[in-house]
C-alpha cells in the first residue's frame, strides 16, 4: 500500500516587497519559502494510516518546485516520510495550479498509490485546485476539504468529513484509489525531532524532469496551464486608519470608540 | 455559441445565496443585449429552485435534473460538463465555496477551459476575458488572461457583487444530463454543535482572538477582558482547531458569520480569507496587531500596531479592572 502526499514549498511576502521587472510577480528577494501549512497536516494524515496498519504502508511526499523545495521535501522525510520525489526543470516555471497538476499525475502514474492526499490550499495563492485536478487527471474519484478521514490501509472505500459553510459537515464514503484535499485542524501534525531531521538530511531525494515522467511539452508550463499571469499589483483599497502613540493612547482612544458604538456601557 | 452561465448552486433543498451573486457578477461583463445570461439548475428537483432564480438580468434558466441528492462531485462535473459542450458560453460562473472546491477544478481539466478561482473582478478586453483575484496571502492583486481558451470557467468570491433586487420571467428549459459514475454517496450532514450556548452570529460586540495569542493560556485574560468590555469572545480558526475555544466561537466562512455585529475587535488575527469572509461586511473593524502588513488591516475601519498582551493590558485600565 501507498500513499502519495502532494506538497508545495509556499512563499510568503516580507514586509516590504518589490513587484518583479516584468510586473508579473514579486522579485525573489523578497520571498520567505516555507511548507505549506496544508501540506503539515496531509502528510500527518498519511502517517497515521501508516502507523495504524497491520502491513507496511510506504509514504511518498512529492513536490513540484525548484532545488529550495528540497527544503519542504526534508521537513517530510523528518516526521517520517520513506521517499521524497521532487520535479522541476525551467518550463515549469510559468505553471499554473492546473499544470502543477499534470505533473503530480504523471508521478501519480508511475508511482500507483491507494491515495494521494493534498492541502485543500495553499497559503500563497489559495487556488484550491490542484489536488482536485490531479484526481481529473487520472480519472480518479475525490473529495475536497476534509476534516475527517477513516481509512484503513488497503480498504476499498474510506468514510470522510468535508467541512461546510457555516459550521455543518458532510460525511461521505468514497472509493478508492481516491485524491483528498484535506483542511486545517484534521489532526495535530507532529513534531520532527533533532534526530529525525538529522537523518532527514542525508536521506536521497528523487529529482525528476518532466520529460523522465514521460510528458510532452504541450503538457508543461504555458502550455498545460488554463491561466496565465498579466499583472501582479498592490492593491490601493483598503488601509485602515492606523491610530498612533503610545499603547495607553491607543487603547483610550479604542475604548472611547466602543464606548461610543456600544451607547456608553459598560 | 457565446452567452454566460451560471451554475447555481444548492444544498439540503435551499439554494446558496451566492447563486445570485453571479448574475450580478455576469452582468459586469455581459455584451447588451446580445449576450444572454443563463442559470443553470443543477439538482434532484431542479424546478423547485426556479422562482428564486428568477431575478433581473436572468434571461434563460435551464433546469438539469441529477440522479442524485446530495452533493456528488463526479455528477456535478458530468452534467456541467455537457451542458458546456452543447452550449459552450464563452463564460461560466460558479460560487467559490466548499463545493466549487470539490469540482471546479476537475471541471476545467475536463474540458480544457480557462480557469481562475476565487476571482472577485471580471473585465473583457476585446474578446478576452480578465479575472482578479488575490496573491501571497491577499497581500497582491493578480490579473489573469486565458490565452487560447473559447470557454473560461471562473469560481467568484462570495460578498463581492450585491444579488440583483428586481424580477425576471427568464425562459425555462430542461437539459438531460449523462449519468456518471457513483464513487462518493453521501451519509449525513452533522451540525458542529456549541459544547456552548452563544451565537455569535446573534452578537453585536466580538473581540476575536488568533493565533497571535500564543498559547492556550492566554485564552483567560482576553476572555476576561471581552467580559470587561462587554464584547462576546470569538476567534479564528487555529484557536477552534487547537480546542482553546469550542467551534461555535469561530468566525469565518466554516465557522459563523458576524450577522447582527457591528463593532469587531480583532486580536492577533492575521487575517486569513476565509476570517475575512465571516466578519468583513462589519460597520467598525477595529485590528489589533503587532505585525504592520497583516491583512486584517485592509479590511479594518481602525487600525493599531501594538503587542497585543500590552494593548489588552492597557484596555482593561481604561475600562477600570
Amino acid at each position: 500500500m501507498k500513499i502519495l502526499v502532494a506538497v508545495k514549498q509556499v512563499a510568503a511576502l516580507d514586509e516590504d516587497f518589490e513587484i518583479r521587472a516584468d510586473g508579473r510577480d514579486v522579485d525573489p528577494d523578497f520571498l520567505v519559502r516555507d511548507l505549506n501549512e496544508w501540506d503539515d497536516y496531509s502528510l500527518e494524515e498519511a502517517m497515521k494510516i501508516k502507523e495504524a496498519a497491520t502491513t507496511p504502508v510506504e509514504v511518498v511526499a512529492v513536490c513540484v518546485g525548484p532545488e529550495d523545495a528540497d527544503e519542504a521535501l526534508r521537513k517530510c522525510l523528518a516526521k517520517g516520510a520513506d521517499r521524497a520525489i521532487r520535479v522541476w526543470d525551467e518550463s515549469l516555471a510559468d505553471a499554473d495550479s492546473i499544470a502543477i497538476a499534470r505533473v503530480i499525475a504523471a508521478v501519480a502514474r508511475r508511482e500507483k498509490p491507494q491515495l494521494l492526499l493534498a492541502g485543500a490550499q495553499a497559503s500563497d495563492h489559495a487556488f484550491a485546485s490542484t489536488g482536485v485536478a490531479v484526481a481529473a487527471l487520472l480519472d480518479w474519484a475525490h473529495a475536497a476539504v476534509i476534516t475527517l478521514l477513516d481509512y484503513t490501509s488497503g480498504a476499498k472505500s474510506a468514510v470522510l468529513r468535508r467541512e461546510l459553510e457555516g459550521g455543518v459537515l458532510h460525511e461521505m464514503q468514497i472509493e478508492t484509489p481516491a485524491v483528498l484535499t484535506l483542511q486545517l485542524g484534521i489532526n495535530t501534525p507532529r513534531y520532527a525531532s533533532l534526530r529525525s531531521i538529522k537523518q532527514a538530511a542525508a536521506k536521497p531525494i528523487e529529482v525528476l524532469t518532466p520529460a523522465d515522467l514521460g510528458m510532452s511539452s504541450a503538457e508543461v508550463g504555458a502550455a498545460g496551464s488554463a491561466s496565465r499571469v498579466r499583472r501582479m499589483y498592490v492593491p490601493e483599497k483598503g488601509r485602515a486608519h492606523m491610530i498612533e502613540g503610545s499603547v495607553a493612547e491607543q487603547a483610550a482612544r479604542i475604548a472611547q470608540l466602543i464606548r461610543e458604538r456600544t451607547g456608553g456601557a459598560p | 455559441m457565446s452567452g454566460i452561465l451560471v451554475i447555481a448552486e444548492q444544498r439540503r433543498g435551499e439554494l446558496r445565496p451566492a447563486t445570485l451573486e453571479m448574475v450580478s457578477a455576469a452582468q459586469t461583463v455581459r455584451r447588451t443585449p446580445d449576450e444572454r445570461v443563463a442559470v443553470a439548475i443543477l439538482a434532484d428537483e431542479p424546478d423547485r429552485f426556479i422562482p428564486e432564480v428568477s431575478v433581473a438580468g436572468v434571461d434563460e434558466i435551464v433546469t438539469v435534473p441529477l440522479a442524485v441528492k446530495d452533493f456528488d462531485p463526479e455528477a456535478l462535473e458530468a452534467a456541467t460538463l455537457a451542458l458546456i459542450e452543447a452550449r459552450r458560453p464563452a463564460l461560466v460562473l460558479v460560487p467559490h465555496s466548499i463545493d466549487s472546491f470539490g469540482y471546479a477544478a476537475a471541471l476545467a481539466v475536463k474540458g480544457g477551459y480557462g480557469f481562475a478561482t476565487d476571482v472577485f473582478r471580471i473585465a473583457r478586453e476585446g474578446d478576452a476575458f480578465l479575472a482578479t483575484r488575490g496573491g501571497y496571502g491577499q497581500k497582491v492583486n493578480v490579473e489573469l488572461d486565458f490565452p487560447d481558451k473559447d470557454v473560461v470557467l471562473l469560481s467568484v468570491r462570495a460578498n463581492v457583487f450585491k444579488p440583483p433586487e428586481g424580477r425576471a420571467t427568464p425562459a425555462v428549459s430542461a437539459f438531460a444530463a449523462p449519468a456518471a459514475r457513483a464513487r462518493v454517496s453521501g451519509r449525513q450532514y452533522i451540525e458542529v454543535s456549541a459544547g456552548d450556548d452563544i451565537d455569535m452570529s446573534g452578537a453585536e460586540f466580538i473581540l476575536s482572538i488568533g493565533r497571535g495569542i500564543g498559547e492556550q493560556a492566554n485564552v483567560e485574560q482576553f476572555r476576561e477582558l471581552a467580559h470587561t468590555i462587554g464584547a462576546a469572545l470569538g476567534c479564528s480558526r487555529p484557536i477552534a482547531d487547537a480546542g482553546w475555544l469550542p467551534k461555535s466561537r469561530q468566525i469565518g466562512q466554516s465557522g459563523k458569520t458576524a450577522s447582527a455585529c457591528k463593532l469587531y475587535l480583532a486580536m492577533g488575527i492575521s487575517g486569513a480569507i476565509q476570517h475575512l469572509a465571516g466578519m468583513k461586511h462589519v460597520a467598525t473593524i477595529v485590528a489589533v496587531n503587532a505585525d504592520p502588513s497583516a491583512s486584517i488591516f485592509s479590511v479594518a475601519t481602525y487600525g493599531v500596531k501594538a503587542d497585543i498582551f500590552e494593548f489588552a493590558e492597557a484596555l482593561r485600565a481604561q475600562f477600570g479592572s
